[in-house]
């Protein structure tokens, strides 16, 4: 497969970090099934670091390699950095993605950052509103 | 490259070509080199090979020689059929045609064209759940101004029949030139263009084991044909450019071949086309897309609910199995297949689409080979799929 380099085929094939976390302190969904794709990341924190990450995801094989590079490299990091991470960080660290699967990357940050959020609304944790601007549905979709 | 392990079955993409039509080509790559126009014997050589195929092309169809014209490819027949009739009919000022919400591409972006840029006007007729358009509704469809109908015979993607022999009656009788697509037909079921009122017919030799970028246009005499690439006087001035010999005789030889093997080819296909069916439509929540009886021998398409095609496609391909998703032509958008949403399926659940097509090259051990995998890939992304989790939990209601 041409298509999409070994990184993404190995994070298809092999996705780390499957799966849903029953007492998680954030949960966030992005994307939509009309679009065909749909990202839930669940989030354990403690002492604001992130201690485990989940993800369950609908959608093409850079969606699924996308949401497990993320979920990796936010795993135990404090939330102060996982809020840093790009779309283009996780493409890059995939050694790249198609031009129309960019998009891919762009649900993985979403993702995370809704979960973030979601975490600091259920325990009333001030932060900057700009941080989390509320995603174009459009743009979200189809980059 | 060793592609000798893998069960391939993605024939509605392309094919394998045959041992036969590559033994037919290779004489006129190698030793039978001439250019048909030539006058010397070399070319006169080249020129019998040429007219003999296109005589065994026309009698696989039920045509006359003269009204078969070799173009490039099916896509290059689609466009030249489509924009000929609809410029000739914008000269006696009819400038409307109807077509079908599921046509290959090839049709469909010709016919945007021609209506954006040229002011033509295209009704594009339901292809109703089943995947089948309706002659009546052709037949109602008709106006004093059509110049063209154009339906495709068979559907790339579902594989459902259409009823051509019906629709060219209906077209016939209102004076309208009928054009069809029969890129996925011709080769696998019975096509005779006289006995099913054809006017127009489009067709390619890599869909029955011929080889690629080559094809045919059938146009009917009296009806006219205009040329599409200009340029010296090949194929009676329809078509220019130096005729590609050496696939003509292959395409030929290939389409001979596929017809004199067509009933055992169906016997056999039909039988593993429906095994794999009745397993397949057994894993909970899925659904076979198109008319059950009214389809191709080897085509399947299916729908699985909560999962997305691609990362069906591409575990199948770990474990040896090329299949498709739709259209292979489409599979580089993020849109589900306009076939799917013309036969009336929900964007969510046409995403998760597969297509197996097969061939008589294809075994009892291929069939078992998907039958054994596709439930497990399912299965598996399933698992890690949020809509399908939501559905199990009732959290929304199930589509299939």
């Amino acid at each position: 497969m041409a298509l999409y380099s070994e990184k993404v085929m190995d994070h298809f094939r092999n996705p780390r970090n499957v799966g849903e976390i029953p007492d998680a302190d954030g949960i966030g969904e992005v994307g939509n099934a009309r679009c065909g794709d749909i990202m839930k990341i669940y989030l354990k924190i403690k002492d604001g670091v992130i201690e485990d990450v989940k993800f369950n995801t609908f959608g093409c094989g850079s969606a699924i390699a996308s949401s497990s590079m993320a979920t990796e490299l936010i795993k135990g990091k404090p939330l102060s950095q996982a809020l840093e991470l790009t779309n283009k960080a996780v493409a890059e660290a995939l050694d790249g993605l198609p031009a129309h699967k960019m998009h891919c990357s762009v649900l993985a940050e979403e993702a995370i950052r809704a979960a973030i959020k979601d975490y600091y609304d259920k325990n009333g944790i001030e932060y900057d509103k700009s941080l989390f601007p509320e995603p174009d549905e459009d743009e979200e979709i189809h980059e | 490259m060793d592609f000798s392990n893998k069960v391939y079955a993605d024939n509605a993409a392309t094919t394998k070509m045959s041992k036969t039509a590559i033994a037919a080509m290779l004489p006129y790559l190698d030793t039978c080199y001439g250019n048909p126009s030539s006058l010397y014997e070399l070319g006169q050589a080249a020129k019998e090979a040429l007219e003999a195929a296109r005589a065994d092309m026309a009698s696989c169809i039920g045509a006359d020689p003269a009204e078969i014209f070799f173009t490039s490819c099916g896509s290059e027949s689609d466009n030249q059929a489509i924009r000929s009739a609809a410029h000739i009919g914008a000269l006696k000022g009819k400038k409307h045609i109807i077509s079908t919400a599921f046509e290959h591409h090839a049709v469909l972006h010709t016919l945007k064209k021609l209506e954006k840029e040229e002011g033509f006007e295209v009704t594009l007729l339901d292809v109703h759940s089943n995947g089948i358009v309706a002659a009546e509704e052709v037949k109602a469809a008709i106006r004093p101004d059509t110049c063209l109908v154009t339906v495709m015979f068979a559907n790339n993607e579902i594989g459902t029949v259409q009823p051509v022999k019906e629709i060219g009656a209906v077209c016939r009788e209102a004076g309208v030139t009928f054009h069809t697509d029969a890129v996925q037909a011709v080769g696998h079921i019975p096509v005779n263009v006289k006995e099913q009122n054809i006017d127009m017919l489009s067709l390619s030799a890599h869909k029955f084991h011929g080889p690629k970028g080559i094809g045919a246009l059938y146009c009917r005499r009296g009806v006219r044909l205009l040329p599409f690439i200009d340029g010296g006087a090949q194929e009676r001035g329809r078509r220019a450019g130096t005729e590609n010999v050496a696939e003509i005789v292959a395409m030929a030889a290939a389409l001979k071949e596929a017809c004199a093997n067509m009933a055992g080819n169906t016997a056999k296909l039909v039988a593993l086309r429906d095994k794999i069916i009745s397993a397949l439509t057994k894993i909970p929540h899925s659904r076979l897309n198109g008319d059950r009886v009214h389809r191709l021998p080897g085509t399947i398409n299916m729908c699985f609910e909560g999962i997305e095609g691609e990362g069906l496609l591409l575990h199948l391909d770990d474990r040896g199995i090329c299949a498709s998703s739709g259209s292979a032509c489409t599979s580089g958008s993020l849109d589900p297949s306009h076939v799917l949403l013309a036969i009336g399926l929900p964007h969510e659940v046409a995403h998760g689409s597969l297509r197996i097509s097969l061939c008589e090259y294809n075994t009892e051990e291929d069939a078992e080979r998907i039958i054994e995998a596709v439930p497990e890939v399912v299965a598996y992304l399933r698992n890690m799929s949020p809509v399908w989790k939501e559905l199990e939990r009732g959290e929304k209601k199930h589509l299939l």
